[in-house]
């Protein structure tokens, strides 16, 4: 790659710009899920409820499955290095960067995009509430913000403490607790306060 | 991204074993530091060997009292997990101080423990970097090193050990248990386990080649209050200036560790000895020996000042 590559153009073509030099391999790999240098790999995924089938090189990162191979735009790439959030899906009920994961260690596992979690006839609570709270500017780091937020939601209720809980062994929603879980999403546009707003509203209709 | 081989590791035994026999290999378990890496070609290696599915994610009791994590245990389990809470708070706590909730839920116990420095000369690979790049000199020792370390540095590098979970781990005089590529399991001090940059900062670990990590266990509980303070530019998913891990007994005793301050996760035994004089002498015992450039001088002060904001706390709960 050339000295331009720690630009952000430069990281996000960085996939595509590189060649593909095969390394030499002794094959001592002892386990069937294997693949040859350069060898694409079959990964099976269930997203948003549907089976698919891919044939992957084993660089692809989850999120470029999700984009380029499954067309999936909605989950977003901002950084491609886990420091935006814009990426944010939900596997196996979890919250994490689909930047920072190989679709291949995925394999077999159930994924949740943006799209998965409402359509636009059928919207979510939590897409419901960031239209009505306005918990958005330009929408870019929005998908990747509301599923990092219903997350959080089941993460409070899962009782798992956060850095700003006072007692390990007490998680309640405040305000405070949202603002540190929802740290791992950055807004450009800083529609923070505003996001703040539409969570609470989802997690008070949720308790009554 | 180089090209790479993959495969799915499903015993232990066999992924040192690959691990230990195919030249370039290594283990992946979250991702989320190698990942990063691979992408920019700081790391490049030909072979990945998946961890995730040896059965490494669980959390026992030892038979003297202890706590065993597994080497895959996410760092969300960890943290939220009852038994760590209730005994071992402080590594709740370091936990939770660390990166963000999606990166925890995918960050591992042994990942954790092995992620390399955030120096921004080792990221930028422009630039020379002799962890990077074995003899090719140090940018950040003319440069801008004020996020770098000032203790257990080195004429070759003074890049910090960025670990939260780390510094907990050090407090609590944790052992890393290993397997080795040729099958033999040992078990190696937390004290031990992170190396001195000296002449070679680009050799970071105990570990021998092939040799991976199974688990992290925890001597019986301590006791005490257990408290973690973090010291960095913005107020949640950054990386420490300083912080600080300490657990406080009843009679005013305490251990001591440090993070952000040095080449690896930072205990001294005189800093535990000084805890009933109270923050300004144990800062100045586990100051002892600092090295620090114009840009990261203010850490001894930060240091300090965080010592003192943990002993008010605890004056106030008292
Ligand atoms: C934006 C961002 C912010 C962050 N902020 C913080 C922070 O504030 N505090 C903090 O402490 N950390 C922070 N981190 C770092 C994060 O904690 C680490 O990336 C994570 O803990 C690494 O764990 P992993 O399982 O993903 O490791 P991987 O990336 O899978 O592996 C890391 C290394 O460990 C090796 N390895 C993994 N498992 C084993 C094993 N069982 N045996 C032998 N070798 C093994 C791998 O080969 C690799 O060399 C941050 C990361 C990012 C991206
Ligand atoms: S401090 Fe260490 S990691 Fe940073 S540039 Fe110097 S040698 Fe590299
Ligand atoms: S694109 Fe994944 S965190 Fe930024
Ligand atoms: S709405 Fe624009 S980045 Fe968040």
């Amino acid at each position: 790659m050339s000295s331009d590559q720690l630009t952000r153009r430069g990281l996000l073509q960085g996939s595509a710009v590189l060649a593909a030099a095969a390394p030499t391999l002794s094959a001592a790999a002892p386990t069937p899920k294997t693949s040859g240098a350069n060898a694409m790999m079959p990964v099976e995924l269930t997203v948003n409820g549907r089976e698919v089938h891919l044939q992957l090189d084993p660089r692809t990162s989850l999120l470029d499955a999700l984009r380029e191979h499954l067309h999936l735009t909605g989950t977003k790439k901002g950084c491609d290095h886990g420091q935006c959030g814009a990426c944010t899906v939900i596997v196996e009920g979890r919250r994490i960067n689909s930047c920072l994961t190989l679709a291949v260690m995925h394999d077999g596992e159930k994924v949740t995009t943006i799209e998965g979690l409402g359509t636009s006839d059928h919207l979510h609570a939590m897409q419901k509430a960031f239209i009505v709270h306005d918990g958005y500017q330009c929408g870019y780091c929005t998908p990747g913000q509301i599923c990092s937020a219903v997350s959080v939601l089941e993460e409070i209720e899962a009782g798992i403490p956060s850095h700003v809980t006072a007692d390990l062994d007490d998680v309640a929603i405040s305000d405070a607790e949202l603002r540190e879980r929802m740290s791992g999403n950055i807004c450009r546009c800083a529609a923070y306060p505003n996001i703040i707003a539409a969570m609470r509203d989802v997690a008070g209709e949720a308790k009554a | 991204m180089r090209p790479f081989t993959y495969e799915r590791a499903t015993d232990v035994a066999a992924a040192a074993r690959a691990a230990g026999s195919v030249q370039g290999a290594r283990f992946i378990a979250g991702g989320t530091n190698l990942l990063d890496l691979m992408k920019l070609q700081i790391e490049t290696p030909t072979h990945l060997i998946d961890v995730n599915h040896l059965g490494l994610d669980r959390i026992e009791r030892t038979d003297d009292g202890g706590l065993r994590i597994g080497a895959l245990v996410r760092n969300t389990d960890l943290a939220a997990d009852k038994a760590v809470r209730r005994d071992y708070a402080v590594l709740s706590r370091a936990l939770l101080a660390g990166a963000s909730g999606q990166l925890r839920n995918k960050a591992t116990t042994g990942g954790n423990l092995l992620q390399r420095t955030r120096c921004p000369y080792f990221y930028d690979t422009r630039m020379p970097c002799n962890k990077r790049k074995a003899g090719s000199g140090c940018g950040a020792m003319q440069g801008m090193s004020r996020s770098l370390a000032i203790l257990g540095v080195s004429d070759a590098c003074i890049a910090q050990h960025p670990s939260d979970m780390a510094v907990a781990m050090r407090l609590l005089d944790a052992q890393v248990d290993t397997m080795s590529a040729d099958g033999v399991a040992r078990a190696i001090p937390i004290a031990d386990f992170h190396l001195l940059p000296g002449d070679t900062p680009h050799k970071e670990t105990a570990l021998k080649a092939g040799e991976i990590i199974t688990s992290v266990t925890l001597p019986k509980p301590i006791g005490g209050t257990h408290v973690y303070r973090k010291v960095r530019d913005r107020a949640s998913y950054a990386f420490a200036l300083v912080s600080v891990a300490a657990v406080f007994d009843k009679d005013g005793s305490a251990r001591f560790a440090f993070g952000g301050i040095g080449a690896k996760p930072w205990r001294t035994p005189t800093a535990d000895a000084a805890a009933k004089q109270g923050a300004k002498a144990v800062a100045e015992a586990a100051l002892s020996g600092a090295r620090t450039t114009h840009h990261n001088d203010f850490k001894k002060l930060l240091v300090e000042r965080t010592l003192t904001s943990l002993y008010r706390q605890r004056e106030a709960r008292a």
